[in-house]
This record gives structure tokens, sequence and C-alpha cells, in this order.
């Protein structure tokens, strides 16, 4: 069973960045206990391909009336889930939610006067398969005011919620679009403490998978904690 | 030596509903109408309702979260495959989550207890702690990770009402809720 290598948490956002509103209230005070990784941890859900219908990786059509399409700059995000020792990871559960072309989410608690678009749910998921490649045909999703204080506006992204073989791989995360000027005005993205790790959250254009006359591609590999190195004289105690 | 570092976290935000309880957030008929995780097992043992809340720094409960479980079997056996995953939303209202599951055994010389992930705006990485069990005194005791956490241990201790457990998840204040690097 793997052991997962730690988490470095000074590359995350901190729990408390102020400048997020939200967090102020909703951010522990203490650290966080570090304990051994049980088998807790160390396992977890396995999803298999059954689960999908059809239509579950393509937004333009799985929540359009028949025969409709969702409105919106047509996308392929596509990327590879890897882990930090660069191994590709199969067969493991991605799933992503996003706003509309207009910057409007299907939910009750989003007021924003943008419409929404009877042919478009906003989700989507998929299983990467053996090389961990997924992707997902959609729209780009818009940018939108929200409530932080201020004129704080969210640059256009998609949320990620991925699987790993283990509980403590679990991430949920949000993907970026290359050249948005609201990437460096907004305090969710700025709570990263690095440029280099706000980078990775960054798809690029990927105009060799981008369709002619059709749809244009975004590339976005998500990378998992990768596995603990093991010194082998430790191995050799361990068995 | 690692070739690349992990992908950053960033909140779940308001409408992780859409995403991952999209049947719960009105997109009715979405993957069959049924959300992923709303029904656990089936598992062997003694059926359990477990609730909860998720409270913030004022005492507020999060009407908004996300709460995901993972955990044995009765017989102490992880996966092979979901069945001892579940995910429920907070109430829009009261903010309580209630699972539908099966008390764990003991798994690997620990106390029986319920992995809990919390995910929510205003959350930038998701929160990892554990629900153990008030009636599991002799195990708790003995359990490493109840012994490392010491005088705030109790914060991850369900107390069992009618039918089940119910814990309620601190994030501030003088009890919060121990969370877990691990």
């Amino acid at each position: 069973m793997t052991e997962f290598a730690p988490r470095d948490r000074g590359w995350h956002p901190p729990a408390l960045a102020p400048a997020y509103r939200s967090s102020i209230l909703r951010s522990p005070r203490q650290a966080p206990l570090r304990i051994a990784q049980t088998e807790t941890e160390r396992t977890g859900p396995v999803f298999g391909h059954d689960l999908l219908g059809p239509d579950d990786a393509d937004l333009i059509v799985n929540h359009a009336r028949a025969g409709q399409m969702a409105q919106g700059p047509r996308i392929l995000v596509h990327g590879r889930l890897l882990d930090e020792d660069g191994r590709a990871v199969p067969g493991k559960l991605i799933e992503i939610w996003q706003a509309n072309a207009g910057g409007r989410y299907r939910h009750k608690r989003d007021g924003y006067l943008a419409p929404l678009d009877p042919d478009f749910g906003g989700c989507g998921r998929g299983i990467t398969d053996a090389d961990g490649a997924y992707a997902f045909r959609t729209i780009l999703p818009g940018p939108y005011p929200w409530p932080n204080g201020g004129n704080d506006w969210r640059p256009a992204h998609i949320h990620f919620s991925v699987f790993g073989d283990g509980f403590a791989q679990r991430l949920i995360t949000q993907m970026y679009f290359e050249g948005d000027p609201h990437i460096a005005l907004c305090p969710i993205v700025q709570a990263i403490p690095s440029d280099a790790a706000i980078d990775r959250l960054v798809a690029r254009l990927d105009m060799t998978r981008t369709v002619p006359m059709d749809l244009r591609a975004y590339r976005f590999d998500i990378v998992l904690r990768g596995r603990r190195a093991t010194p082998f004289e430790n191995q050799r105690e361990g068995t | 030596m690692a070739e690349m570092k992990e992908t950053p976290s960033q909140t779940a935000g308001p409408y992780v509903h859409i995403g991952c309880v999209p049947s719960f957030a009105g997109l009715d008929g979405m993957y069959g109408g049924a959300d992923l995780g709303a029904r656990m097992g089936p598992l062997p043992g003694p059926g359990i309702v477990f609730t909860g809340r998720v409270l913030d720094g004022d005492g507020a409960p999060l009407t908004d979260a996300l709460v995901e479980i993972w955990q044995a079997d009765a017989a102490g056996r992880y996966g092979p495959d979901a069945r001892g995953w579940g995910r429920q939303p907070t109430d829009a209202e009261t903010g309580q989550f209630r699972f539908e599951t099966v008390k764990p055994g003991p798994a690997g010389g620990q106390a029986p207890h319920l992995l809990i992930w919390i995910v929510a705006r205003g959350i930038n990485l998701g929160l990892t702690t554990r629900a153990y069990f008030a009636d599991e005194a002799d195990a708790n005791a003995a359990d490493p990770v109840l012994i490392q956490a010491g005088d705030r241990a109790e914060t991850m201790v369900a107390q069992a009402i009618q039918g089940g457990y119910h814990l309620d998840i601190h994030l501030q204040g003088e009890a919060e809720t121990v969370f877990l690097d691990v």
C-alpha cells in the first residue's frame, strides 16, 4: 500500500488569507496535527467506468435540450493526472463545475444578473485513462463579480475535484486561462504564496488539440502527491 | 526526488454542489438523477446515522459546505471499491450533514473511526479530521492519533445519539477541532 510523500503546506494557500474575507471565520487557527499515515489515508474510494454516462464529460450537451447546445466559445479542456514522481495516475474520477459563458452559475445562491443558459448545467465528470489522460468538452466560462467587500471579479475558471489512490491525495482546485488579467487581481488566487505555484493553475492554449472550425483546446495537467521515498535499509527493516 | 510539486489547492467555493452533488443543486436528472456518495454501502454491519455540523468562528453552522467520509467496514476492511465512501452537503438551512452507514470496525491497531474531509467557501485547502465513537472508550484510550491529540482529543469523538452518533466540528475557538496533516 502506498505511503504518500508529505504535503508541502507552504506551497498551498494558507487557511487564513484575510484578503479573501470568507477565510477569516472559516480558517482553523491551530496548526494541523501531523500524524503518521495509516491505512485510512493510504486507501480511498475506487470508481469504475460503469459509473459514467455517454455525455458526462461533454458540458456542451449534457444538460442541453434535445438538439440544442450550450452557448459560448467552445473549448476542449484536457490534460493528464500525474503524481509528483511523474507517474500517470489512471482510473481516477475527476469532476468539474463552472459558470456559464456570462459568468452565471446554475445555483440558487447565485443572484448575478447575467442570465442562465437553458442549455448549460455546468458540471461534468470523467475517469482518467491508462495514461492518466482526461478531456472535457465545454464552453469558456465568463468572469463574474463576487461579494468580498470591494470591486472583486473572479478570473474565468473551472473547478476541479480529483481523487487519487488514497484519500491523502484528495484535492479540489481551480483552473484559470492563460492571459487573463484577473488572475493577478483575485484574492483567492493570490492567497497562493508563490507565482510558480499560481502558474501551475493556468491552462495553456493548445493548438495541437484545437479542432479546426469547431473548438479551441486548453491543456491543464494535474499533479497529486507522490510516494514517500523509502531508503533501502528502512525497507528491509519494515519487512 | 519529486519531479514536480503537487497542484496547489483552491477553495471549492459556494457552488461546489453543482459539481459534486448536482441533484442537490437542482440540476434535475444529471448523472442519472442520483448524487454520487449519497447512498453508501451496501456494507455489512450495524447501521448507524452519523450527523454533525461544521461551525465557523462565530459559532454559526456552515450551510454551504460539502462533507465526505471514508471508512472501513464493520470488520475493519477498507475498499476495494467506493462502498465505504460517502458525500453529503450540509443542509442549506440548518447546516446539518447526515450519513447513513455502518459503524466501522477497528483497523490496523486503531480505534474505530471515520475519516472526515470538509470543503467549502472560505476553506483554501480541504480539512481532514476524524470521528471516533464515545462508546469505544477502551479502544479510544489506546488509539495513537487520539493519544497524540492529547487534551484536544475529545474534539474528534462523536457522541452517541438515538440510532447513531453526532459530532460538531469547530473551525475556530476554544473548542477548535483537531485537524490532521497526514
